[in-house]
């Protein structure tokens, strides 16, 4: 950061406090109320990007069915406030309870594939992941548990007491719809997320999730116990990840195994790659930037109607390919991540001397 | 009795069979190195020791039975290794990977003390304390390897292969620093395929050949056994 940019903390504090509790009423001022519900979007892919770093980023363990328990978490809201079961809990009963019920299954992979690392782990977890989603698309009978590819509708909005997310409320003459009010509550759980990611990583379990990472052998003959820190590691992320589900359901009021796919997963990665693996702002920032960036996009057949007089390439067309080429090009550019943290800039800065470190691994002259 | 009894330990990987039952134990304040050409069983037999892959023996430690044990548990007992390979957390600074290596000890004092120790043994870590274990070079992560092990006050230290893929120069200087390690009281399970300095320095020594112990005894009269001149020291 550049000196002049540098600011005391509590003021940076401060600046940063009110940027966040303005930030719906200036991007919908400006940007239209569509963009709030964005912003909202770029909260929950926060949550889910930090959960996730925790499995792939900390732990070194590569998950590519990350977006299961996402959906775990989202179909238990649904089921238990929904017409579906005529079940109408509370949300601060259910959020819980999905986030517990993902953390179960989180052990339920990581039991069986203890023993899996890399390429091998990947392709399990890629498969937990379809079979999760199969089984939502699948589920609707003998016993109709998820509605199938239809999907759970009517699902209730959160409820702080008398104050429903839906509709308009007005509170000191301004106007608040739903997605304000769900930035709010999205706003306080993510940073509720980031703290614990934060603690995490610099806690015992966060240097024996580092140790098993780099080496799992050693790890062990240092007195760590491999295989609970691996299933807490997979525990964690995913009770992140079902309390992000609990989230998408409440807001959408409406899931499908739909959302639940391959894709899903692998975006959640990138976010995690793209902004620099382990590193929270890094991973925060890779969040905003993949959610906000096809967002931005969309207003490709605006441009062209203004450039061209019409449009020329469907935008949605266009949306994907320039999306793929911000991402290779921020690879080659950046290939440590946005912000990578401080460790991965040093190995990749350490890149250059590779060669001349080999030499002396070989030879080890200079005593 | 001895710190270390290994009683039939045997290893096998799948249907073959690295390690055939073999006995041998380490004293207390020894030097104990086990010797014999790649592929003889060595290493297979400190990862049977420390629960690291599939074994069937009677292993006790400090009179306590460990077999059977998860690796992490023996080494809350005291046992320590420096991996084959050296292991060093790549990723880490040399600084965390000597705090890992205390990872199970709560007593801030007494790691701190240790780690001003580690670094006094191997003042080039200290220089390089915030650099990551992966740009050192290979003897330095021998070296830290060994810091790392040292840093959980082990009452056994079992080194896999010290001397492998360094530079002569350095190879020499790591025995060294074995050899002040053991004069200070340390026990050590020696693990080499260079049997000429693994000889040199340890007071004991078992000389392995296809997963069984053939030939046992005092360091100095092995090194003049004709036999094993002859097998490993290339005469």
């Amino acid at each position: 950061m550049p000196k002049w940019l540098r600011l005391p903390p509590p003021v940076a504090f401060l600046l940063l406090a009110i940027t966040l509790i303005l930030l719906p009423f200036l991007t919908g001022a400006t940007l239209g109320n569509s963009w709030v519900r964005v912003l909202d979007f770029v909260l929950l892919y926060v949550m889910l990007a930090l959960g996730l770093n925790i499995v792939v980023g900390y732990a070194g363990l590569l998950d590519l069915g990350y977006v299961a328990f996402y959906a775990i978490g989202a179909y238990l809201y649904a089921w238990l406030a929904s017409p579906h079961f005529g079940l109408h809990l509370p949300f601060w009963a259910i959020l819980p309870l999905g986030a517990l019920l993902a953390g179960f299954f989180g052990v339920l992979l990581g039991a069986p594939t203890l023993r899996l690392r890399g390429d091998y782990l990947a392709i399990v977890t890629l498969g937990f992941g379809e079979i999760i989603r199969i089984f939502m698309n699948n589920l609707n009978a003998p016993f109709n548990l998820t509605n199938g590819p239809q999907g759970i509708n009517l699902i209730d909005p959160v409820a702080l007491g008398p104050l429903i997310f839906k509709g308009n409320h007005h509170l000191f003459g301004f106007k608040l719809t739903a997605p304000y009010l769900y930035y709010y509550l999205f706003l306080a759980f993510t940073l509720a997320t980031i703290v614990i990611a934060m603690r995490l990583q610099n806690s015992r379990i966060g240097r024996a999730w580092a140790a098993l990472r780099e080496d799992e052998v050693a790890a062990a003959a240092m007195g760590v116990n491999t295989r609970n820190v691996k299933l807490l590691a997979f525990a964690m992320g995913a009770t992140f990840g079902g309390l992000a589900g609990g989230l998408f359901a409440s807001f959408q009021g409406f899931i499908s195994p739909e959302s639940f796919n391959l894709w899903e997963s692998i975006l959640i990665l990138c976010m995690i790659v793209l902004g620099g693996m382990g590193h929270i702002p890094g991973v925060i920032l890779g969040a905003v930037m993949l959610t906000v960036l096809p967002e931005a996009l969309r207003y490709l057949g605006d441009w062209q109607r203004a450039a061209l007089g019409h449009v020329v390439v469907d935008p949605n067309d266009l949306r994907m390919l320039i999306f793929g080429l911000a991402l290779v090009l921020m690879m080659i550019y950046r290939p440590a991540g946005l912000i990578p943290s401080r460790q991965r800039r040093r190995e990749f800065a350490a890149e250059d001397g590779v060669a001349e470190q080999e030499q002396a691994d070989l030879y080890d002259a200079k005593v | 009795m001895s710190l270390l009894e290994v009683r039939g330990l045997k290893v096998s990987y799948g249907g073959i069979h690295a390690v055939r039952g073999i006995d041998f134990e380490v004293a207390e304040g020894e030097l104990v190195c086990l010797i014999g050409a790649n592929g003889a069983g060595k290493s297979s037999s400190l990862k049977g020791i420390l629960g690291m892959v599939h074994a069937s023996s009677t292993i006790h430690f400090d009179g306590a039975r460990i077999s059977g044990l998860p690796t992490h548990t023996i080494a809350g007992l005291g046992i320590s290794l420096v991996p084959e390979g050296r292991g060093v957390f790549a990723r880490l600074t040399v600084g965390e990977n000597l705090d890992m290596g205390a990872f199970l000890r709560k007593d801030h004092p007494g790691i701190r003390a240790d780690l001003d120790k580690v670094y006094s043994l191997f003042p080039r870590l200290a220089e390089r304390r915030t650099q990551l274990a992966g740009t050192l070079s290979g003897g330095e992560q021998q070296m830290l390897a060994i810091g790392r092990a040292l840093m959980s006050r082990p009452r056994l230290l079992l080194l896999d292969e010290p001397s492998m893929g360094l530079a002569p120069l350095m190879v020499r200087k790591i025995y060294e620093t074995i050899a002040s390690i053991a004069q200070e009281g340390a026990t050590i399970l020696l693990v080499e395929q260079n049997a000429n300095l693994a000889l040199k320095i340890s007071q004991r020594a078992y000389v392995m050949e296809s997963g069984m112990v053939t030939l046992s005894g005092a360091s100095p009269d092995l090194i003049k056994d004709s036999q094993v001149r002859a097998a490993y020291l290339g005469e």
